[in-house]
């Protein structure tokens, strides 16, 4: 009798482990880089790892890393769907269309998808607003620059980036009206090698500070070689450049990952439309660090006005580079012209491609 | 030291046996890379090599994966047989694109089959335009097409990429590097899942070229061309018109390859369209001994080792970098033991006299 009491025991036991496996909320991530690139990919994957920390048993997660935008998206989002993920983030902008494609053969499973604009009632969006941190970065770059003149490693011009650019100027206009910068456009997202090289020719040009809208910290790497200010991208690179970052725009995903994640287990979860800043903690700044106390004070009353609301970094007058008055005094630019941004703001030193 | 001299005659049995013992070695080595990673080598190779044969879904995808390879595989193998080396068939590739996709581009209301045929003539007229310049600096200057045809494939990516943002660009698009989604006639029929027509156009370029090499002349003088290049002459094929045929032809299928691929998986123009196939089918070139009906078997093969990397990144959690690993051991061990057919080697203790360098 005892044998089949502790047997039922056993047998309970099991079934109501193979239960909470089955509860188990998988939430899967594919990735464009590695997680190892120490910028875009890698706070991604700082997200997933921070939903499991949060909701440990309640979870699993996995990840594709390294899918490059075109055919292949559609199958490892598929592949991810058939191996039992309920939950889904793609997390670039040229995932867009595959996750829409794969989202209506399975509305059961709930997508989110980063820095895009199609959205479907299981496909949510999200992305944060970096230009905040370009807009603080610009001003500590203006204050920093013995030269007046900042280097801008870019990756393509689209909305997001083109945004970066004019955030910057405006921020470093704001302390010096002739600040100058100069653009080089990679054309990748990651590749340490092409990045290398264009900060190589922006400091040879005469460029004493270097930011970046790519993902690798190869820049960082020699604007320590070469001596002069680097800003971090995506993540905090002080370890690359101890004495070289001067702050650095963190995307902190973790906060909007676990929301979601906790959403899809309650049962709330909605197609959303997210755009995070300073305010939401989504971007976060490095600690201030390489530079004199009067300007770091700058950099964090700026960064308070701004996620006060105080301060808007496209608050007129803004003119286009033909001089056209964009954003009449008193005004601020709206998040739809934010987000298809395809004009530069005065005295940008670049040719947009048209 | 070690000298490599050429057999009289390679043995016949080994020239096939070679690619199956190279695979052997290379998935021993691949066991071998699980084991030291602290992976159980048995199930590893399970989830790797077998278990995306064991669903509808995923053979699906396989053949979807293949078509590209194939396609570009066999005129490459064309072409090396004729000792003319095109290494830029991911140039042709997206050069076919971009011309395919100026009609659902430009004229978006030619909406019917003849539409999607005339795409698919215009892509592989691009991929041969394409490959065409190689084909002219070899005959005329005698260039270089290893160089010439490489080089081009950055100038193809570059073309694409500024057509994606600037003119070609999709007006609702917020601005973002892309056309207009293909929509109707402007894509490729599917046969079932992602499987498209693409996959019969591959199957019957294999046929074809199978047939072509094995019994008609062209194949006889491309044959001839590579082997023995003065006998070729003396015979009276021309070298160059053998230079241009193979160059125009893998360049074509290399073209019809990028827009079926646009208009097949993709379903519209955007900066990166192709992950390499261009160069992967390369390998598969090799891996199938120059002849077609093997190209056909490698290209599934390499497609393999491609989804059988994501499915042990899922299983498994290893990083899609053994994927790359695990090709580039087939490769070496191809080569190795290709070599091996072709030449034996012999240990020498020290050079005579005479021959020191």
């Amino acid at each position: 009798m005892k044998g089949f009491k502790l047997l039922a025991a056993a047998l309970a036991l099991a079934v109501s482990a193979t239960l909470a496996q089955a509860e188990k909320l998988k939430v899967g991530f594919i990735y464009v880089g590695p997680v190892g690139d120490h910028g875009w990919s890698y706070q991604h994957d700082q997200g997933r790892q921070a939903i499991e920390k949060a909701l440990g048993g309640k979870v699993s997660t996995s990840y594709l890393e390294k899918v490059p935008e075109g055919p292949d998206v559609e199958r490892a989002l598929e592949r991810l769907v058939r191996a039992g993920h309920k939950l889904i983030f793609a997390t670039s902008f040229g995932y867009m269309d595959s996750v829409i494609k794969v989202a209506k053969k399975y509305p059961d499973v709930k997508f989110e998808h980063a820095t895009g604009y199609k959205r479907a009632a299981n496909v949510a969006t999200y992305s944060s607003r970096f230009y905040e941190g370009r807009y603080i970065i610009g001003q500590i770059a203006a204050k920093m620059s013995k030269k007046g003149m900042a280097g801008y490693i870019a990756s393509f011009p689209i909305p997001e980036v083109v945004r970066g650019i004019n955030a910057f100027l405006l921020g470093a206009r704001s302390v010096n009206p002739d600040f100058k910068i100069k653009v080089v456009w990679v054309n990748t997202w990651f590749d340490p090698g092409k990045e290398a090289d264009a900060a190589k020719v922006l400091i040879a040009q005469g460029a004493d500070i270097i930011t970046q809208h790519t993902d690798s910290t190869a820049p960082m790497q020699v604007a320590a070689e070469k001596g002069v200010y680097a800003f971090g991208q995506a993540s905090d690179m002080i370890k690359f450049g101890p004495r070289t970052q001067l702050t650095a725009i963190i995307d902190d995903w973790a906060p909007y990952y676990v929301s979601r994640a906790k959403a899809v287990l309650d049962g709330g979860w909605k197609s959303t439309d997210t755009w995070g800043g300073l305010k939401s903690g989504m971007v976060v700044m490095a600690p201030y660090t390489n530079m004199p106390d009067d300007v770091k004070k700058m950099a964090e009353q700026t960064e308070a006005a701004i996620r006060d609301g105080k301060l808007h970094p496209f608050a007129g007058p803004i003119h286009d580079q033909a001089g056209k008055l964009r954003v009449k005094e008193g005004e601020v630019l709206s998040d739809k012209e934010l987000l298809g941004m395809n004009w530069y703001v005065k005295g940008v030193d670049d040719k947009l491609p048209k | 030291m070690i000298v490599l001299r050429k057999r009289p005659a390679p043995s016949p049995l080994w020239r096939w046996l070679a690619p199956l013992l190279a695979l052997a070695l290379a998935v021993a080595a691949g066991a071998l890379l699980f084991a030291l990673m602290g992976h159980d080598p048995l199930q590893s190779l399970y989830v790797y090599f077998i278990e995306p044969l064991t669903s509808a879904w995923s053979l699906s995808e396989l053949v979807v994966k293949a078509t590209p390879l194939v396609l570009i595989g066999v005129g490459l193998a064309i072409c090396y047989r004729a000792n003319v080396w095109n290494i830029g068939a991911e140039g042709q590739l997206i050069a076919g694109a971009i011309a395919g996709s100026a009609i659902p581009v430009l004229l978006p209301g030619w909406n019917d089959p003849t539409a999607l045929i005339a795409m698919l003539l215009l892509g592989a007229l691009g991929g041969a335009a394409w490959a065409a310049v190689p084909a002219f600096l070899k005959t005329r200057f005698n260039a270089n097409e290893i160089l010439t045809s490489l080089m081009l494939v950055y100038v193809a990516g570059l073309l694409l990429d500024w057509l994606v943002r600037g003119p070609w660009r999709d007006p609702g698009g917020f601005n973002f590097p892309k056309t207009v989604s293909f929509e109707g006639w402007h894509v490729m029929p599917v046969l079932t899942g992602r499987v498209h027509i693409g996959a019969v156009l591959a199957v019957l370029a294999v046929l074809a070229l199978w047939f072509v090499m094995a019994r008609g002349r062209a194949g006889f003088a491309v044959r001839t061309v590579g082997a023995a290049p003065r006998a070729a002459m003396f015979g009276g094929f021309s070298e160059a018109r053998v230079v241009w045929g193979v160059f125009l032809l893998s360049g074509a299928l290399a073209g019809l390859a990028g827009i079926a691929e646009v208009a097949g998986s993709i379903g519209q123009l955007q900066p990166s369209i192709s992950p390499g196939y261009g160069f992967t089918a390369i390998i598969v070139a090799f891996l199938g001994r120059l002849s077609p009906p093997a190209v056909l078997f490698a290209g599934l093969l390499l497609a393999l080792t491609y989804l059988g990397g994501e499915a042990a990144q899922l299983a498994l959690n290893i990083s899609d970098k053994v994927a790359q690993a695990f090709q580039g051991l087939l490769l070496f061990f191809i080569l190795a033991a290709d070599t091996l057919v072709h030449y034996r080697i012999t240990f020498r203790h020290r050079l005579s006299a005479g021959e020191g360098a």
